[in-house]
């Protein structure tokens, strides 16, 4: 008689082994709606503070751009920020350039690949595809940049390793435009289809004040009305010299952070154009003799938001103490905000909204509290579809 | 806020202070003790309203500090202006490393003081919910992968 009744828990997770972060969410659930979430992280801990500690400073790029293979450009370039400030270093005007344009390639190809898989989530394949098959150009011309699709190892204290040939610029500029108009004809689909505002809107809400609570950052923070980018507010590389916008909204839920995402490739296919065209000749990169004692701080934009990295050097050629802060540490624990109070179906969408490193194919499940599955990951992608197409049906 | 603003408004709590150090137009670094760090703290975020980045702890000695203690840095950054400001704050007991928890009035820092707290072993008072973040539940207890006297 006095068995203590457990709420039944829906599981999310472990592992998400396309990502290179394995989170757990652990959803109590009351009937359909979500009453409370218990995140698990570092199931994977690597260590990487700990083993930048034992490298050298200009073998730490190395070691940061594999964080995260799709940020792979904005780690390294947030530590040698921070080197560069210990050292008093200034990279040449043309390595600020080239700086510029990787970052801004990388945040397109990010971009094009979140609204895929969030098509994927509400049942909406077609938009997977186009914006997988639009996301494979960027790829190639980062290929044809760096000599690598991803972890672009081209970024060093002092500059940048690899330059852009003078005859690669025509080529970049043309597929620019070819980019452009896809993701143009690409976001007009979205935008325009009232079967995903009806999915979309309302779901996920992350407020203003939790944003701030929470400290989140980029298009999570930029969506929920706060007007933040570190391009703009602490201009790195370029930024400055170059005109390009900030996107907000006000609404805070998952479909803003939709329309935040689709309008910022627009600014950024408009900055590497500008870039590309102004790019000034000259040397790439400024020789670094030694690191001094002392401390200093380098962020930058990554798509997902501020990549922050704390350098402390005591003199000798290794860094004593780095610390990294990726944007997903302060974004995931905002799902406490986000996710209570909603529907079962719309926790993949919301969880998948703040673009977390965190991928959608492993294991879903939900627990009863005689262990019985009810849910797994199959047929909570089919609730989240289910419910786009019940939308559907009401609308036509 | 623009940067003088931003000093001035500084200021205000410079008697909970030890100093206050401009290294650049977009860096400030604020030194004080445990015992004033939550206040600072809430003072950052409320009154300045500025936004939380991270922590940073570090098992700290010479030659950045006379004798062995325990640094813990608040990143906080001022969006308008684009400052970071950097509050290093001093734990100087070795045996018993405590401080008072700022996740109560700032949700943000609920995973990093967990973090802090597996990996230095540093106590964080009041803190809601000081379950491990990143060690395993099988790792040992009492062992801190981030002190000095593990070896690299």
């Amino acid at each position: 008689m006095n068995k203590k009744v457990r709420k039944p828990v829906l599981a999310v997770g472990p592992f998400h082994p396309l990502q290179e972060e394995m989170e757990f969410f652990q959803l109590t659930v009351d009937g359909e709606i979500v009453t409370d979430i218990d995140v698990r992280i570092s199931y994977n801990h690597r260590g990487i503070e700990k083993i930048s500690e034992s490298l050298q400073f200009d073998q730490v790029p190395f070691l940061v751009s594999r964080i995260c293979g799709i940020c792979s450009a904005s780690h390294p370039l947030a530590y040698v920020q921070a080197v560069e400030e210990l050292a008093g270093v200034k990279p040449p005007e043309r390595a600020l350039y080239v700086r510029t344009i990787i970052n801004e390639l990388e945040r397109i190809h990010s971009h094009l690949l979140w609204a895929g898989l969030a098509g994927h989530f509400i049942g909406y394949d077609t938009v997977f595809m186009w914006a997988w098959k639009y996301r494979e150009p960027v790829l190639d011309l980062l290929e044809e940049i760096t000599g690598n699709r991803n972890n672009y190892g081209n970024v060093k204290v002092g500059g940048c390793r690899e330059d852009i040939a003078d005859e690669l610029r025509p080529k970049i500029l043309k597929e620019l435009d070819e980019i452009e108009k896809k993701t143009d004809m690409l976001t007009k689909a979205v935008l325009d289809d009232p079967i995903l505002h009806a999915r979309l809107k309302n779901v996920g809400v992350l407020s203003k004040e939790d944003a701030i609570g929470y400290a989140v950052t980029g298009p999570t923070a930029r969506a929920s009305g706060l007007a933040i980018d570190v391009r703009r507010d602490d201009p790195y590389a370029a930024y400055a010299d170059l005109e390009w916008n900030v996107i907000t909204r006000p609404e805070g839920d998952v479909f803003a952070k939709v329309v935040v995402r689709l309008l910022e490739v627009f600014e950024s296919i408009k900055i590497v154009r500008q870039a590309t065209k102004k790019l000034p000749s000259g040397p790439i990169s400024v020789e670094v003799k030694e690191i001094p004692a002392g401390e200093a701080v380098g962020r930058a934009e990554a798509p997902r938001g501020e990549t922050f990295h704390y350098v402390r050097s005591d003199g000798g050629n290794r860094p004593v103490r780095h610390k990294v802060r990726a944007p997903s540490y302060v974004n995931v624990p905002s799902f406490k905000a986000s996710c209570i109070g909603q529907h079962i179906a719309d926790v993949t969408i919301t969880l998948a909204a703040v673009d977390p490193c965190y991928s959608c194919t492993e294991r879903l499940a939900a627990v009863e509290k005689d262990s019985k599955v009810v849910h797994d990951y199959d047929a909570l992608l089919r609730l989240s579809r289910e419910k786009t197409e019940r939308i559907r049906k009401e609308l036509l | 806020m623009k940067l003088q603003e931003l000093l001035n408004r500084l200021s205000e709590i410079k008697d909970k202070l030890t100093k206050i150090e401009q290294a650049s137009e977009k860096r400030i670094y604020l030194y004080c003790e445990a015992e004033n760090s939550y206040a600072v703290n809430k003072f950052l975020f409320e009154d300045l309203g500025l936004r939380f980045v991270i922590e940073t702890g570090i098992d700290s000695g010479p030659p950045f500090n006379p004798i062995d203690c325990f640094e813990i840095i608040y990143h906080y950054s001022d969006d308008e202006s684009g400052c970071v400001v950097n509050l290093k704050v001093f734990i100087r007991d070795r045996e018993k490393p405590a401080i008072e928890s700022i996740t109560p009035f700032l949700p943000a820092a609920e995973w990093i003081e967990r973090e802090i707290h597996d990996i230095l072993g540093i106590d964080f008072k009041n803190h809601p919910n000081l379950k491990r973040l990143i060690l395993s539940d099988d790792w040992p207890e009492g062992v801190y992968p981030l002190r000095k006297e593990v070896k690299k």
